[in-house]
């Protein structure tokens, strides 16, 4: 039936390890409106309607819940390091770390590594996603661009990253340039294979019904085929976010003079590990945050077209 | 589904006529051409409501797409009031058997969809609020497709054709997804609304008693597989007695749908008065 149609896509979001992340499921949002009706049930006082899953689906069991490993794993950290079962030239206790980063404050260079290297993720993820969700659409929606284009994207895809760095570093120099083009090209595929593929299971009984209105072109592509698979575009876009930072990593290890993968290359040329680990830190909670923002949006675009 | 308020009459949307003279498809196949229409000639009277009937792939459904515009003949002319359809055309409208509602957008989103371009926003407000009533979808406005039964979506679809003010309605098995007495209270609106905004309506069905119901004539199209290289896709024309809204009991509608059945193949087992008096034949 025609309600289908909104799932369109390659399947429930998932986090990395690959389980359904249930409230960012379009499946999940259709499940719960559908369930408003149902839910006063007989007897049931009003609001006392509990979440599916129960204990574990609460909100703050969820947001503590989060925590608890990361704590632990601080805790187990902090253990072993004060403990002198590792030595601190293998592994700095975290209040070393925490002390290299309040050091690295103080100089004013822990700002400046992190600003650039999110400005770096913002324009290479903007451009690269933009470049993708146009050609992801042409691709999808057109057979003469799929015949022309695919096999050539294909191809691109499967050159590693770090593989293009010498060409970028030739042709661009040692600018912002090169590293912005690297992410950008990294962000580009997620939203391109996602867009494309979508784009061409869109319902045809919906995209004939829009055309059967009048609706042709970008129109057509507005009303219909483009709500019809934000689900997947939204997904595409989350993970090119994560790609984002994974080639940012890569663009700075080899060529830069600031950013976080700069000060990673650096602590490992004057052995400073509690930089090394800050770093690495930082990249977590700066990737983490990241994708909790586009989640958010995720979830009030789907809330309002799924 | 009695109408409350009925609609008034829009005189400034005449019914159009439709000819369609010598039409012929040929679908590709690896296999070489599957003829599915031949030597259609058929004219729909201003407002007359023609049902088309026939066995499965007998293509039905393409010949109402001739006339929508969506699909194009290999051969013959459509013409709407004596200008040929050109892709798709702002005078028809069309409800498909499924409803076809956009998902994400709630029923009256869905009907505007059906407004022609350029109406202006106030206009087109009312104009689909008229048409949410005549088809008791008020209360239901606001929602989402898939938050209403499978009636009140195929009603949304039919106000979707209906906001485009079409002078030809294309109904393709509108009813066919629909429970029995659903289906009923469907025919009775469409009646209804055929009153109020008297369009010329080409109706695709399965169900014969549905097209007597209906049908001021109704067409019985062949299957051009086992059919001689000659036939032509139309096998009978049928001119249905009575005027709407007719008796469901009719005994002259027994006998055409008992004729009808039998032109499609289907025995009926009935029985003509004078034979026995102790049967049935609805």
């Amino acid at each position: 039936m025609t309600h289908h149609a909104a799932g369109t896509g390659p399947g429930p979001v998932t986090d990395h390890a690959g389980r359904p992340l249930r409230a960012l499921n379009p499946f999940d949002a259709a499940r719960d409106a559908d369930a408003v009706p149902a839910a006063a049930a007989p007897g049931e006082a009003p609001g006392a309607r509990r979440p599916r899953g129960g204990f574990w689906s609460r909100p703050v069991v969820r947001v503590v819940g989060g925590a608890v490993l990361p704590l632990l794993l601080l805790g187990v950290w902090h253990a072993v390091t004060t403990g002198g079962l590792v030595p601190p030239y293998q592994l700095p206790t975290p209040l070393s770390v925490w002390d290299a980063a309040l050091d690295l404050v103080a100089r004013g260079q822990l700002q400046t590594h992190v600003a650039i290297s999110v400005q770096r993720v913002l324009v290479g993820f903007v451009v690269g996603a933009a470049a993708g969700l146009v050609l992801g659409s042409l691709v999808g929606l057109s057979r003469a661009a799929d015949v022309l284009l695919a096999p050539l994207l294909g191809g691109v895809r499967a050159v590693p990253s770090l593989a293009w760095v010498p060409l970028l570093i030739l042709w661009l120099k040692i600018g912002e340039e090169s590293k912005v083009t690297l992410i950008a090209i990294g962000a580009f595929f997620p939203v391109y294979t996602t867009v494309a593929a979508a784009l061409r299971h869109v319902d045809p009984h919906l995209v004939e019904a829009g055309r059967a209105f009048g609706l042709r072109g970008v129109r057509l592509l507005q009303t219909v085929q483009l709500p019809a698979v934000l689900p997947s575009v939204l997904s595409g876009l989350r993970l090119a976010l994560a790609q984002a930072w994974l080639f940012l990593v890569a663009a700075e290890l080899i060529a830069s003079s600031m950013g976080l993968g700069f000060l990673l290359n650096d602590s490992q040329q004057n052995g400073r590990v509690d930089r090394i680990l800050l770093a690495i830190v930082l990249l977590a909670l700066l990737g983490k945050l990241s994708d909790s923002l586009v989640a958010l949006g995720e979830r009030a675009l789907l809330r309002r077209y799924a | 589904m009695a109408l409350t308020t009925p609609a008034r009459t829009r005189a400034d949307r005449p019914a159009h006529g439709v000819v369609l003279h010598d039409v012929r498809r040929t679908f590709p196949t690896p296999t070489g051409g599957r003829p599915v229409l031949r030597g259609v000639d058929v004219e729909l009277r201003a407002g007359e409501i023609v049902a088309l009937v026939g066995p499965s792939g007998c293509g039905k459904s393409t010949l109402l797409r001739q006339v929508s515009g969506l699909d194009i003949p290999d051969g013959g002319r459509v013409l709407l009031d004596g200008t040929p359809v050109a892709g798709i055309d702002r005078r028809t409208a069309v409800a498909f058997q499924e409803p076809r509602l956009l998902p994400w957008r709630t029923l009256a989103q869905n009907v505007a969809l059906g407004l022609p371009a350029g109406t202006p926003k106030d206009a087109g407000r009312a104009r689909v609020a008229e048409l949410l009533r005549l088809m008791g979808l008020e209360e239901s406005a606001g929602l989402r497709p898939r938050q209403v039964s499978g009636g009140m979506a195929q009603r949304a679809s039919l106000a979707r054709a209906l906001a485009r003010n079409p002078g030809v309605l294309l109904l393709d098995e509108p009813f066919g997804a629909l429970d029995a007495l659903t289906r009923l209270r469907m025919q009775d609106l469409l009646l209804d609304v055929h009153a109020a905004e008297p369009a010329t309506v080409l109706l695709v069905t399965h169900d014969v008693e549905e097209a007597l119901y209906l049908a001021d004539r109704v067409l019985l199209l062949r299957s051009l597989v086992a059919a001689p290289d000659d036939a032509p896709s139309v096998a009978r024309v049928i001119d249905v007695p009575g005027r709407r809204p007719r008796d469901r009991a009719d005994q002259r509608l027994a006998e055409l749908r008992a004729e009808l059945l039998e032109g499609l193949g289907v025995a009926t087992h009935h029985v003509r008065p004078g034979d026995a008096d102790d049967h049935h034949s609805i």
